[in-house]
């Protein structure tokens, strides 16, 4: 990082806590650190009993971990979470729109308003898509839009997860958590609730069902299965909802329908909330050796005989070379300004970037276009020379697979430690729900934390912890 | 339900069944190994053949000293049937059934693995071994009460009454197959001391070495220790107890869902194989075919609930 830099800090200014932090702060004065180290302890002991862990890939061990929790709740005004909730809302309409008219007559590309290239060289397009017309012309059913802070008014989208975002059973427990360890909080600051979260999502999912379903529609998790990485979620998930927690070996085509095999025989389904990658879902239609989808079950889609949520082959709007265009796109279909501002992003496919990049590399944040979870990326101020140039001749290689963006000085918010508070870099996810009667975002999110002194990477996968994220009643 | 939750719910019930009795028969054998060196080995030959274990076991070790069968099979993680293991795999089918479970019970699966895996990860001593397989016994009870405690009498119950049930009647079966010769009415040998010590392990095996004494009110005699494991309706491990409780959870299924399957059938001719008779048309049929036909009964029925219920495709 940069020298001398100052980082928005969210719970104090020099002049004393911020308006959202001030009932907070007066109840933290009063609490003993000792007390609040056991409460600690006791949180992370019931995380491990109720086994909310997840599975780091790439381990020698496959072992089970659990994401550090984190007592001090980030807290967000209702003032700031209306502008948050319209800015998503806002994205979200047009990454449907933007889904839906790729798929269909492409006049954005007709309009030049994004080369065509973006998306004929995009592996994540997938032509079996095309001429097709999903239930409601919902692609998106579940958004997880990262969001950062750097200032009082001054918020980012960082990525818009448009394909299978996790972290949404964090958000719950981890206020479930919070309300066990300290009821006392919740009866003398007004935090709008998230627990309606599951039952949001099964009525989406369900409105979101074949027109020619009839009776209340079957619902059901498809999960890669116990190895996941993010297996809890998908049966916690699941419990909530009361469906089915299936795998691929569970569902097979039966009468031009998916069905499941239960211990009466199958039973057909209408919606699939898939937590499969596109490139597992059919292994007649996609990777052959896919052991974690179901044979055919894209011909059933195409005849219109499920749901398949989120849509195959959403990638295409989420990938960070899309993400540069994203405000053109809002202003393409809907006629206005984002209201949230994207990240500058600098494409490295074009050569004048490309350089500038390279030039910067030192200041920058490299990403690949089409990465995930903190995986194979460079952080420019924390690598070392020879990591830079290594990373340098990769860039070069192949630069239309990585986009830079400067490092943000994302805002803080304190966590606990045994010797008190102290400010850590945080991110934010609030989840957005689509369905053909709207959008619904539940009020509040998954705030992530970086627990290193310093650091500015908040996943889970590399070391980041969570909070409860709370927005404040009016 | 699932034909695949089905499916987890009844084999994590034949693991954690099948942690406890090779605790158990650790427990029995090691008792011989203290109190009469001179039959360890065969004492120990005879527990890894009862969990037919034997050529697993003769792969990885040679010889049959207490130190090494015993972490065989307790901890060997490459031993598919160490305790270790079973829980381990116990644990993975919780996690896969884990919306079909009360929080009680998924808690209690995963404190007992989380247990193990600490406390069986180093070598055990010989004085902490009793200790670590009373524990292995009460945190299967811990399992067993919150399922009785908070689950309800549905399928879910059912499938996990008869993973049990199916495991403990092969186990009991199989502890009096390996030692049916000690068990033979042979007026020779009654009273004598080798006898003695077999009837001894045997109701070590399955925990019933002072119900029986309540139970029974003859003398130890082969006819009577025989009589009690394989046609007491009392006793908790006898086949005939095992069988009924099968035949119980079938016949919830068979309402519940409104159809009988042949595994429902199966389950019956396999009771009425050990009701109303008296011991020695056992014998006259022979001991070691009697028993050996209940094992492979059992299997064929175990087979046939996993066709019946569609636990695999």
């Amino acid at each position: 990082m940069g020298i001398n830099k100052t980082y928005f800090s969210e719970m104090h200014m020099s002049e004393g806590p911020r308006a959202p932090y001030t009932g907070y702060e007066a109840w933290f004065a009063n609490q003993n650190n000792a007390r609040l180290a056991t409460k600690a302890q006791e949180a992370e002991a019931f995380f491990r009993r109720t086994g909310i862990t997840f599975n780091v890939y790439g381990q020698q061990d496959a072992d089970e971990r659990l994401i550090p929790f984190d007592l001090v709740p980030r807290i967000i005004s209702s003032r700031e979470w209306t502008k948050l909730s319209k800015g998503i809302e806002q994205r979200v309409y047009a990454i449907n729109a933007f889904l839906h008219d790729i798929y269909n007559r492409q006049e954005i590309l007709r309009a030049g308003v994004i080369p065509t290239d973006l998306i004929a060289q995009n592996d994540a397009f997938l032509p079996q898509m095309i001429d097709f017309k999903p239930p409601g012309d919902v692609y998106t059913h579940i958004v997880g839009t990262d969001i950062v802070r750097t200032g009082e008014d001054d918020f980012f989208v960082l990525e818009d997860n448009a394909r299978t975002p996790s972290g949404v059973s964090y958000m719950l427990e981890n206020r479930e958590t919070m309300l066990q360890m300290f009821p006392e909080l919740f009866s003398s600051i007004r935090v709008q609730p998230v627990s309606d979260y599951p039952k949001n999502l099964r009525r989406s999912l369900e409105a979101s069902a074949p027109p020619g379903c009839s009776g209340r529609p079957c619902v059901v998790i498809l999960t890669p299965g116990i190895h996941n990485s993010a297996y809890y979620e998908h049966s916690f998930l699941a419990d909530q909802m009361g469906v089915e927690l299936v795998e691929g070996h569970d569902l097979r085509v039966v009468d031009g329908h998916i069905a499941m095999r239960t211990t009466k025989g199958y039973k057909t389904i209408d919606v699939i909330y898939r937590r499969v990658d596109d490139e597992y879902l059919d292994p007649l239609t996609f990777n052959p050796k896919s052991m974690l989808g179901v044979p055919g079950i894209m011909d059933v889609y195409r005849a219109g005989n499920i749901t398949i949520a989120n849509a195959p082959g959403t990638g295409v709007a989420d990938d960070k070379a899309v993400y540069s265009y994203i405000p053109d796109i809002i202003k393409f279909y809907t006629g206005e300004p984002a209201i949230l501002k994207n990240v500058e992003t600098y494409r490295c496919s074009e050569p004048q970037q490309l350089k500038y990049v390279l030039d910067k590399l030192a200041d920058l944040v490299v990403k690949e276009v089409h990465g995930s979870g903190g995986y194979g990326m460079l952080v420019g101020p924390a690598a070392s020379k020879q990591e830079l140039s290594d990373f340098a001749d990769k860039l070069r290689a192949r630069p239309g697979n990585y986009i830079a963006q400067p490092t943000l000085s994302l805002s803080t918010v304190p966590i606990f430690t045994e010797s008190g508070l102290a400010p850590r870099h945080v991110d934010l996810r609030p989840f957005a729900l689509v369905s053909p009667k709207g959008v619904n975002i539940t009020a509040g999110g998954l705030t992530r934390v970086a627990l290193k002194e310093g650091s500015l990477v908040v996943n889970s996968s590399q070391g980041g912890g969570t909070k409860d994220t709370w927005v404040l009643e009016d | 339900m699932l034909g695949k939750t089905a499916g987890g719910l009844y084999w994590m019930f034949r693991s954690l069944e099948r942690a406890e009795n090779t605790a158990r028969l650790i427990e029995a054998g090691f008792r011989i190994a203290l109190t009469r060196s001179t039959n360890a080995e065969a004492e120990w030959q005879s527990v890894i053949s009862t969990l037919a274990a034997q050529q697993a076991y003769e792969a990885a070790s040679d010889g049959y000293d207490s130190a090494q069968v015993v972490n065989f099979l307790l901890r060997d993680q490459t031993n598919p049937s160490s305790v270790l293991s079973i829980i381990k795999s116990a644990r993975d089918n919780a996690r896969m059934v884990r919306t079909a479970l009360t929080t009680e019970v998924w808690s209690a699966v995963n404190e007992t693995w989380m247990h193990f895996t600490q406390l069986l990860k180093d070598e055990i001593p010989q004085t902490e071994l009793p200790a670590v397989l009373a524990s292995i016994r009460q945190q299967s009870g811990l399992v067993r009460g919150a399922l009785h405690g908070t689950m309800l009498r549905n399928d879910i119950y059912d499938f996990c009454r008869l993973g049990t049930f199916v495991e403990r009647m092969d186990s009991t079966a199989r502890i009096i197959d390996v030692k049916y010769y000690s068990l033979l009415p042979s007026p020779s040998f009654v009273g004598s001391r080798l006898d003695n010590v077999q009837w001894e392990t045997i109701l070590r095996s399955v925990s019933a070495h002072r119900s029986f004494r309540w139970a029974v009110e003859e003398d130890f005699t082969a006819p009577a220790i025989a009589e009690f494991l394989i046609l007491d309706r009392r006793m908790p491990r006898s086949l005939a107890f095992s069988a009924g409780q099968i035949v119980n959870s079938m016949s919830h299924l068979a309402e519940e869902y409104s159809t009988t399957h042949p595994c429902n059938e199966m389950a019956s001719a396999l009771r009425a194989r050990l009701v109303n008779r008296d011991i020695n048309s056992i014998f006259d049929e022979g001991l070691h075919e009697f028993v050996s036909a209940v094992i492979d009964s059992t299997s064929s029925l175990a087979h046939q609930i996993e066709l019946d219920y569609r636990f695999t495709e």
